[in-house]
């Protein structure tokens, strides 16, 4: 129904909506939204801690995002990329714990890096393996396996791992965590945000070239338009099915970096608060491209700490129905005007 | 009800893609009681002039009027209303429900929770199809069904909507000669009842022998609309495409060589123990088309699914089956693909394309580990761009747009010779499969595409050919082998061919004989 050259538009137009919409539930509750979401601007992007807060937590975003974008690529719904930062996180607290105390951080945060993606990975290639081998479906075991990688950390955490009476592991060697921007170039932001937002940025291009660039990228493109065909064609479209699962999972492994490696330097009860399930809409934002990951992450990022900081205008609940209803505003409104056959 | 009488006219229809026009200015009249076709080249705009009267695309201009009424649709559930049903050439029916189930559904006429009334619906059924001679069991499940029955059931499933307009769009492209004959059989009681068909076909024997009025387009415009008793099969041929057409491509004997394919005792047993392929035996030469006449469903799709390492897992197969001496069996479609081996798949939208992606990257599908298009771990853009460029001007395939659309903007017949193209130009060809390799394309482009598949041939290519269309198979095949139930029941040597070749319809029926 819509003409192709308005299709870029569609997610602008679905973000106004989404802001319209939240102002009115502000409004509803006899708050003025103009206010809020000015309040929201000026805290967020006027100082540099601000700032810093959004970049990183839209760092972790576009991990989450690509992580769902890829398996993506072929019609596969990554609904566990919750469960895979869990256990990368998990497993990069461990190895950064186990390290040597002096190690350089050349060698240490590779290796840490490694240890996160080989355990998202691991955790999706399950599912991968349990839809190639016997058709299960990957939304239910993704989910699943959400459950059980909630359950196996908390588990290892409080019964082997945690430091007596609290509910975080020992903090890793300094060799195994990755600088902030504060330490890096000599700022006082005080925020969170570390070198890991620059590796996002390689990573969201390197999936963009694999995608798209790729012979690779063109095989999976293919096997996820029409498997029947792929299949024909010589692609394995079983192998790509696997091989996707295993790239989104060590994406989402790779969400620790930021987490865990720049900011915590140790694995702690909610850690990952709900960054994997964001990363869907982060995805279906971007209409699954890599480049648009960024931006799309960085609104959510937004919202996400902008809604704390008008904490004072604006009860926390009702700021996260606000980023609910954007949410499902985005989504539906893509879906309505995208999902409609050609004709 | 006003008895069942229907007719349409349609004034002025013009519609364009961008600047290209794919129907201009065209005017027609259905009328009642008749039946009315449709030709034309691929591309001539036959598709899209019936998805406007089916409310699919809105025209750019022009009126319709149905049933003396002016009508305007925005969707087909209005040209449905107003009594107009369409037959996709893929059908659009629910594998798992059954046949009584798959025509009510979309006008259950019922509260939401009421189970339906299925016995009285069941046997409305059997009696609409019984009055136009259409077998069908309303119970059965429509994936059990062949081609054929689930067309009828389509059928059936707009008469139950009450469509008085009927359009059919290259139904008889899937059907063996039994069935088609069946389906006009329904046509024309259809008919004597007062509605208007409206039928698209390549095959202009089928025109004659069951139009009463026929309309030639050519590039979106109309050239002519006669009475078809006054058309004969070449002046229709001419007014098509603008030139004479040679219905019988020319194809002289060739010297046939070493063996390059050979089957042996080859037996294929589904998972549930059905038995598609019993004791097939069949070599093909170097330099000859071993043509594979036969009804579909007689174990041409399971050959294929072996030949080209697709087979499904759980079938039980055994046998032998060989490249030059190389066992095939075991090898995955990459690896038949280097090996020189080509095949062009009978469901060309399932099997052979991906109609989003553009037609660029259609003519890489099955080719891309060809080092020739890589650069660096990507493409060569322009290489790709230079290739598909060639193979569309040598191939003729025609379409609207600049550069490179999407494959689903092409019409039918122009996917088709993209198609072939691709796997007729693959470099090192040795061995060629083609299954239905002229389905949906027009009469001068099959002339053009059985003289590529003569010129394969003689460069030493072997060629097997399998299609129910007996007369294709006759005027390429150097020895003929009758398929009936997994097994090659009769074979013709290259003298009985080239001898039938000059007899006409006797050899046909010859044929006939073997392959039912
Ligand atoms: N959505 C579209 N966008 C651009 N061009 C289109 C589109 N749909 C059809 N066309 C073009 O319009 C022309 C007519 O197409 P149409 O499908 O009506 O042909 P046809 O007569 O049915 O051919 P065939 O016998 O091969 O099925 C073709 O050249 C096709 O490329
Ligand atoms: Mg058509």
């Amino acid at each position: 129904m819509t003409p192709r050259n308005l299709r870029p538009f569609i997610p602008i137009f679905s973000v106004l909506l989404a802001l319209g919409l939240g102002s009115v539930v502000i409004a509803a509750t006899g708050t003025n939204p103009i206010e809020v979401y000015l309040r929201m601007i000026r805290s967020t992007f006027g100082s540099g801690y601000g700032f810093g807060q959004v970049l990183f937590r839209t760092t972790t975003l576009v991990f989450a995002g690509l992580a769902v974008a890829v398996p993506f690529r072929l019609r596969l719904f990554n609904i566990g990329v919750e469960g895979q930062l869990l256990m990368g996180s998990f497993a990069a607290a461990l190895c950064g714990m186990a390290l040597p105390a002096g190690v350089h951080p050349l060698l240490g945060v590779p290796a840490t890096l490694l240890c996160a993606m080989a355990a998202g990975s691991l955790w999706a290639i399950t599912a991968g393996w349990l839809k190639v081998g016997y058709g299960v479906n990957e939304v239910i075991s993704t989910i699943m396996l959400n459950f059980i990688a909630q359950a196996i950390t908390g588990y290892l955490l409080t019964n082997h791992f945690a430091v007596p009476s609290t509910v975080h592991t020992p903090a890793m060697v300094p060799g195994a965590t990755l600088p902030g921007f504060d330490q890096l170039l000599g700022l006082s932001w005080h925020a969170p945000a570390n070198l890991s937002a620059l590796l996002a940025i390689v990573v969201s291009s390197a999936t963009a070239i694999l995608f798209y660039r790729t012979r690779y990228g063109y095989t999976l493109t293919a096997s996820g338009l029409n498997p029947e065909a792929a299949r024909h064609a010589g692609i394995d479209t079983d192998a790509r099915i696997l091989w996707a699962m295993a790239i989104g999972g060590a994406i989402a492994g790779l969400g620790a970096g930021n987490l865990v490696l720049g900011y915590k330097h140790c694995f702690e009860s909610g850690l990952t608060t709900g960054a994997g399930f964001m990363g869907i809409a982060v995805a279906l934002l971007a209409g699954a491209h890599p480049v648009w990951i960024l931006l799309s992450a960085l609104l959510f990022g937004w919202l996400d700490y902008g809604g704390l900081t008008v904490n004072t205008l604006v009860p926390k609940e009702l700021f996260m129905i606000v980023q609910a209803v954007t949410i499902l505003c985005i989504i539906s409104f893509s879906a309505f005007f995208r999902g409609r056959p050609a004709k | 009800m006003d008895g069942a009488h229907g007719s349409a006219r349609l004034s002025g229809i013009s519609k364009s893609f961008g600047a290209f026009m794919a129907n201009d200015d065209i005017s027609l009249t259905l009328a009642p009681g008749s039946i009315h076709a449709l030709v034309g080249e691929n591309g001539a705009g036959k598709s899209t002039l019936s998805n406007i009267l089916y409310g699919l695309i809105k025209p750019g201009s022009g009126s319709i009027e149905v049933n003396g009424k002016q009508v305007s649709f925005d969707s087909p559930r209005q040209a449905i209303e107003a009594g107009i049903g369409m037959v996709h050439q893929h059908f659009m029916l629910v594998p798992t429900l059954t046949v009584a189930e798959n025509i009510v559904l979309g006008s259950e006429q019922t509260a939401l929770f009421r189970p339906l009334p299925m016995r009285n619906l069941e046997r409305g059924i059997v009696a609409l199809s019984r009055r136009h001679g259409m077998e069908v069991d309303p119970r059965a499940l429509v994936s059990s069904l062949s081609v054929g029955g689930q067309q009828r059931v389509e059928i059936l499933k707009i008469l139950y909507r009450k469509a008085r307009i009927l359009i059919l769009d290259e139904p008889t492209a899937v059907l063996s000669p039994p069935e088609t004959e069946g389906l006009f059989g329904t046509l024309r009681s259809l008919a004597a009842e007062g509605r208007s068909i409206m039928l698209i076909t390549h095959k202009l024997d089928e025109v004659l022998a069951v139009a009463d009025t026929v309309s030639v387009m050519r590039r979106g415009r109309l050239v002519g609309t006669m009475p078809a008793a006054a058309a004969t099969k070449v002046k229709l041929a001419q007014m098509m495409v603008g030139r004479d057409v040679l219905l019988r491509a020319d194809n002289p004997p060739g010297e046939s060589g070493r063996v390059v394919l050979s089957i042996d005792n080859l037996n294929y047993a589904t998972p549930d123990k059905r038995r598609r392929l019993q004791d097939l035996a069949l070599k093909v030469q170097a330099g000859e088309v071993y043509g594979i006449a036969g009804v579909e469903g007689n174990g041409q799709s399971e050959l294929l699914s072996i030949l080209r390492g697709t087979r499904d897992p759980e079938a039980s197969v055994s046998g032998s089956i060989e490249l030059e001496g190389n066992p095939l069996w075991s090898l995955t479609p990459d690896r038949i693909a280097a090996l020189g081996i080509s095949i062009v798949p009978e469901d060309r939208l399932k099997n052979a394309v991906i109609p989003e992606l553009g037609i660029r990257e259609n003519l890489l599908l099955g080719r891309h580990a060809e080092q020739a298009f890589h650069r660096g771990f990507g493409f060569d853009r322009e290489r790709l761009a230079c290739e598909t460029e060639r193979l569309v001007s040598e191939y003729d395939i025609r379409y609207g747009a600049e550069g490179n659309p999407p494959l689903s903007s092409l019409s039918g017949g122009n996917q088709q010779k993209l198609v072939l193209a691709r796997e007729l130009e693959r470099p090192g060809l040795r061995l060629l499969v083609l299954a239905q390799p002229t389905r949906g394309v027009d009469i001068g482009a099959i002339e053009q595409i059985h003289r590529r598949i003569i010129e394969a041939r003689r460069k030493g290519v072997a060629i097997l050919l399998i299609s129910s269309e007996l007369e294709e198979v006759i005027s390429l095949s150097t020895r003929i082998g009758c398929l009936f139930e997994g097994t090659i029941r009769h074979e013709f040597s290259e003298r009985e061919v080239l001898r039938g070749r000059l007899e006409g319809s006797g050899f046909e029926k010859e044929i006939g004989l073997h392959i039912t």
